[in-house]
């Protein structure tokens, strides 16, 4: 064992790293936020622009997050529970978002819809528009999240295995009760912390959004790109009040993440105690 | 034999699931990706060439890689140390720092950036100590290199942490036995089976501070030739309507993209191979699995 001498210099030299780069920007963002008050903190929030911007925000998490969801119980099934050709790089694809410059992310849906993309003129001629409107940004938002939920599920799914589900079939019960009944009770609490990511991520998106948003104030803009032009119109504590909101739900996310850590050391836990019991 | 395209098996689902999967990533990843593809291919290879290798787009390259390369650096070092602290240490505030770790992947990344700006910003906290020591902080490389080592802080401590937990007492004892001092065993024995868990943090934190947009933005000055960041550059391109010029560039970012994403999969292939090659015990099947750690899943972008 090192000398205490060591072992506190080590301490202290990753409290200060820490320290600085997550505990200073929390710090930030909250103290700012209330720099000039309760009053005004509300009051920023009750701001039309900043209402459309939460309104939007929720709107895009709230289309992005139940279809990702769907997704990725359905991804988690397949390559959880069969073997065929191509799975790894269904994988990958899967994993693509992840590899992906946010960046160009929101760049390849520009040039598919927008004016001088490829289906630009059609859309024109539909009175269709995407980018620079609502449903580009719901687009690119699915874009960034869709892997989370999948990626949650599927090391649980494989995990578990295929044995409680043939049980249940042999023993009469249909396809989709072995689904309700048998598969997500197992996985719930992944399925819960992935739902929670991919919520996080979506409202909390950024570069992807900004490339197709048209930053119309109070139409096209989200809470990140609110909390930005805030903070380039010098409005710093306004800017802030509205970060602090998703600083909140970034706090939320990873309280979720301790409670989902102990939940499935515990359910493990259980698993292999029955497991060995039975086998007794 | 017969190959079989999937394996027989009762469970039912395989076409719906498969079916669902399959029509959502075209809608979603391939048709895209491709419009992306083809409107690269309307380009000539010397007209791509000629965007990509402008002086300002190299500029860019050199401070979007150059800059994740110093900040994965940082990392590096810092997080084995972050995670060996959490691991074998205990200390007050331990489990709530533990848990902040996460912090930059669940925190949107515009939130980081216009933290991180004004901490480090002349008048800010940290930035006028600095700005009295005449070294500048924000607006300047030195706070692109700052909000690269933020994003990809805990790559390397989420990767190293779990090696750490499981790494065998007995070789160190071993080692302190056989007259080994704490340092030799550390570096002789402890590093080298923490070193591929801590390569492929490294080359995750990497990757990700390269594509990085939100946090960097707001620090960066965004001056061009200077510090101009990649998907910014991409970004302007775009606002002037040159989206031949955006394109180039967002190709030459998903190949450096592919590149890095092999090469985190073959440092994780070797790094999974040396965990075999020291411990051949090691039953992976009694071992609870690690529920998906939040080493994936990133925060608003």
């Amino acid at each position: 064992m090192e000398p205490a001498f060591v072992r506190w210099l080590l301490i202290a030299v990753a409290v200060i790293f820490l320290g600085s780069f997550l505990l200073l920007p929390l710090g930030v963002v909250f103290g700012t936020a209330f720099e000039k008050g309760l009053r005004f903190y509300f009051a920023s929030l009750r701001e039309p622009d900043a209402l459309a911007a939460i309104k939007l925000t929720l709107l895009a998490a709230g289309i992005a997050v139940p279809m990702n969801l769907v997704f990725g119980v359905a991804a988690a099934w397949v390559i959880g529970k069969f073997d065929f050709v191509g799975k790894s790089m269904l994988i990958t694809l899967i994993d693509l978002p992840f590899s992906v410059s946010p960046v160009v992310s929101g760049l390849i849906y520009v040039l598919l819809f927008g004016l001088q993309g490829f289906l630009g003129p059609w859309l024109i001629a539909h009175n269709i528009r995407i980018i620079f409107a609502v449903p580009g940004i719901v687009l690119a938002t699915i874009f960034v999240t869709f892997p989370f939920v999948a990626r949650e599920l599927l090391p649980m799914v494989q995990a578990q295995g295929n044995d409680e589900e043939e049980a249940a079939l042999t023993l009469g019960s249909s396809g989709w009760q072995t689904f309700f009944r048998v598969t997500l009770p197992n996985v719930k609490w992944a399925l819960v912390y992935g739902v929670i990511l991919c919520n996080a991520r979506a409202m909390g998106e950024f570069g992807a959004v900004s490339v197709v948003s048209g930053h119309i104030r109070g139409l096209t803009n989200t809470m990140p790109l609110h909390i930005e032009i805030l903070y380039n119109d010098y409005q710093f504590v306004a800017a802030f009040a509205v970060a602090s909101l998703l600083a909140l739900l970034a706090l939320l996310t990873l309280v979720v993440k301790s409670i989902v850590e102990w939940q499935a050391k515990q359910q493990l836990a259980e698993q292999a105690t029955a497991s060995e019991e039975t086998r007794q | 034999m017969k190959v079989r395209f999937k394996q027989r098996s009762i469970i039912p689902g395989f076409g719906l699931a498969l079916g669902f999967t399959l029509l959502y990533l075209c809608l979603i990843v391939l048709i895209p990706l491709s419009a992306t593809f083809l409107k690269t291919s309307t380009l000539t290879w010397h007209q791509f060439v000629r965007i990509a290798t402008a002086p300002r787009a190299v500029a860019s390259y050199r401070l979007s890689f150059g800059g994740s390369l110093i900040g994965a650096l940082i990392n590096l070092f810092f997080g084995v140390l972050v995670a060996w602290v959490l691991v074998r240490y205990e200390f007050p505030l331990k489990r709530l720092l533990d848990s902040l770790v996460d912090l930059p992947f669940a925190l949107p990344t515009a939130v980081a950036g216009i933290a991180l700006t004004t901490i480090y910003a002349p008048n800010g906290w940290l930035g006028h100590p600095f700005a009295a020591l005449g070294i500048r902080t924000a607006y300047s490389q030195l706070g692109v290199v700052i909000a690269m080592t933020f994003i990809g802080l805990p790559f390397v401590v989420r990767t190293v942490q779990p090696v750490l937990e499981d790494l065998d007492k007995e070789l160190e004892e071993a080692a302190a036995s056989l007259g080994a001092g704490r340092w030799q065993t550390f570096r002789r024995v402890l590093l080298p089976s923490i070193l591929p868990a801590a390569l492929t943090g490294f080359t995750l934190a990497f990757a990700r501070a390269v594509g990085e947009y939100g946090s960097v933005i707001f620090i960066a000055g965004n001056m061009p030739m200077k510090t101009e960041i990649t998907p910014l550059l991409i970004i302007t391109k775009l606002q002037e309507y040159d989206y031949s010029g955006a394109t180039a560039l967002a190709v030459v970012m998903l190949i450096a993209s592919f590149l890095m994403l092999l090469a985190v999969n073959i440092v994780q292939k070797w790094s999974a191979r040396q965990r075999q090659l020291d411990d051949p015990r090691a039953d992976s099947a009694t071992k609870p699995p690690n529920p998906a750690p939040l080493l994936v899943a990133e925060g608003g972008r």
